[in-house]
């Protein structure tokens, strides 16, 4: 309860030589002042330590009340009982009782509002809570429901651009979405991404994907398209932008339909001078994994 | 929260008990001396020194004069709750588990382990008015039950005993004929050693705790189930508010700060604060705060 214990060492010299026996008697009254109307009391207590220093200790209590306990008469009487048992010769610095520095919450295992399988029956959950705008899911945009990762749309929700480069598994092997509670399953393994992310993504990524490199910033999708057509069918041109400057980060992928005008397209192109740059183009090497 | 920690023992905590004003916090523990504090703010009233090894439960009669501790030295003890005199010493030879008064503290039931060759028993023992006409004599012995009794209590009008232990199976016992009235239901029942029982304010319904890692709450008359209430993790001690009506079989929080497992929690009679008793030695006196009262489900 001591909220600041201050020890003032007086210099040993000034001590009497003879600090043998009892010298108590010396040492000036204990003082108590407060508590004052913020509650705070203040005990100013003098004593001899180990070395026969005197040592002034000056403690901090605030008294507060606790709980607001109506007492009984009884209750009230024995307040003032005598202690009794080993709690008489308990010295002042035990310490017995303290007040935990640690602040301790009471945790909610789920955050409130929050319901686990049954939703209340009783009328609209969002009017009675306060505080429910800060919950807002991400995938079905209901304020105040769930959060994202307990959406109960979030399987219906149209997969987000970032998910589709995941490598897809093998079709319905995944485990349906939310059937394991609380388990963490990826997107693509999730029943619904998985016949929409499939093989005909695969094919478009990987086969016939030719990887362009060193080109100049301001190169659009719209200007590789002109230069690569003339070998073929294009399915797919890509430039990679910086997500955040928007500028060309220099390199792009065009997917032929055909694979013979792709082998075309890198014999002729590939150390073109382009736009003051000598292009780079080659098979794109599917990714390792 | 802030709680107040209290550091009276050297051993595991085994068991808290408020009195009836809810003022006085007995604390028992494996070290062998009962302490007693003030549960408003955690200060030491005194200790019950005598025992001669854990103290495993006590009980305080409803005027806060008295204290019976069941102990592992094969005796329980009555003191004097205001000085920490003991006033009598029943001896068994098996060490004594839990004791409890029955209403109007006349009764004390006393249960004794399964020790070499004697088979568990509960005690019911006559409690006189003066320590001087104290008798040893137990009005009933109940046996029958295999396994260790971990916490016998009395039901409504001390017309039954209510006994929960290894053997995972609640019983109640008729107070006049030592007959088994009810037993709990094998299906619904608790399937590991159950190690904590605890009545409600109105003694209507209690609450087991079970290393099968569940808590029910059962009706006192008729023993049905009422809820059970799944954990991750055995459970060691229950108690019900007495303020708030938390039959939602919802988890509504967790209070950390005990290094080790909890042995042993007990609500004060007015439900705003609560102290757990830990294998770390510590007593920690929790109050509620506001929010704790607000909590909306």
């Amino acid at each position: 309860m001591a909220v600041e214990v201050a020890t003032q060492k007086i210099r040993w010299g000034e001590l009497e030589e003879d600090d043998e026996g009892d010298l108590d008697f010396l040492l000036p009254p204990r003082v108590v002042s407060g508590p004052d109307e913020n509650g705070f009391k203040k005990v100013v207590e003098y004593r001899f330590d180990d070395k026969g220093n005197k040592v002034k200790v000056t403690r901090t209590f605030r008294v507060r009340k606790i709980a607001r306990a109506r007492l009984s008469k009884s209750a009230i009487e024995r307040r003032s009982w005598p202690k009794f048992g080993d709690a008489v010769q308990e010295d002042v610095g035990a310490r017995l009782t303290m007040v935990s520095t640690e602040e301790i919450v009471l945790e909610r295992p789920r955050a409130p509002g929050s319901k686990a399988e049954e939703p209340s029956a009783s009328g609209d959950p969002l009017a009675s809570k306060s505080g429910a705008v800060l919950m807002v899911c991400r995938t079905c945009g209901k304020k105040g429901d769930h959060w994202t990762s307990k959406c109960p749309y979030k399987d219906l929700a149209p997969q987000t651009e970032a998910f589709v480069d995941r490598p897809p598994t093998a079709d319905g092997s995944g485990p349906p979405g939310g059937a394991v509670k609380g388990a963490y399953v990826p997107p693509s393994m999730r029943s619904g991404a998985v016949d929409r992310v499939g093989h005909d993504m695969r094919r478009r990524n990987d086969e016939n994907s030719v990887r362009v490199t060193n080109l100049s910033e301001d190169t659009r999708e719209p200007d590789l398209l002109e230069l690569f057509r003339t070998f073929g069918p294009v399915s797919r041109v890509y430039v990679a932008v910086d997500q955040k400057t928007g500028a060309s980060r220099g390199f792009g992928f065009v997917n032929f339909v055909h694979r013979e005008d792709a082998e075309k397209a890198i014999s002729k192109l590939n150390g073109y001078g382009y736009d003051n740059l000598i292009l780079r183009v080659e098979w794109a090497t599917p990714r390792p994994n | 929260m802030r709680p107040i920690l209290m550091k009276g023992h050297e051993r595991p905590l085994t068991f808290l008990r408020y009195n009836r004003d809810g003022d006085l916090l007995f604390s028992c523990a494996k070290d062998h001396t009962p302490n007693v504090w003030f549960a408003d703010n955690g200060d030491r009233l005194g200790t019950y020194r005598g025992h001669n090894g854990a103290v495993w439960s006590c009980d305080v009669s409803r005027d806060s004069t008295r204290l019976i501790t069941g102990s592992a030295d094969q005796t329980a003890k009555l003191w004097d709750v205001q000085t920490g005199r003991e006033l009598f010493t029943f001896r068994f030879d098996a060490p004594a588990r839990s004791v409890e008064f029955a209403i109007g503290d006349g009764l004390a039931v006393i249960t004794t382990d399964n020790f070499m060759e004697n088979v568990p028993t509960a005690q019911v023992k006559r409690i006189a008015e003066d320590p001087d006409d104290q008798s040893e004599e137990s009005l009933l012995v109940i046996t029958g039950i295999k396994g260790r009794i971990n916490r016998a209590v009395w039901g409504p009008l001390n017309r039954t005993i209510i006994t929960a232990g290894e053997d995972a199976t609640i019983r109640i016992w008729d107070t006049e004929t030592g007959q088994c009235l009810k037993e709990s239901d094998k299906e619904q029942g608790h399937q590991k050693t159950i190690t904590s029982l605890s009545k409600s304010a109105d003694w209507s319904h209690f609450l087991t705790g079970s290393l099968d890692k569940s808590a029910k709450l059962w009706d006192t008359r008729t023993l049905t189930l009422i809820k059970t209430y799944v954990t991750e993790r055995p459970v060691n001690a229950v108690d019900i508010s007495p303020l708030l009506d938390h039959i939602l079989q919802e988890e509504i929080g967790g209070v950390k700060g005990h290094f080790g497992p909890i042995n042993a929690l007990a609500f004060n009679p007015d439900g705003r604060s609560f102290s757990s008793g830990g294998e770390d030695g510590y007593v920690r006196l929790h109050h509620f705060d506001s929010d704790y009262f607000n909590i909306k489900i």
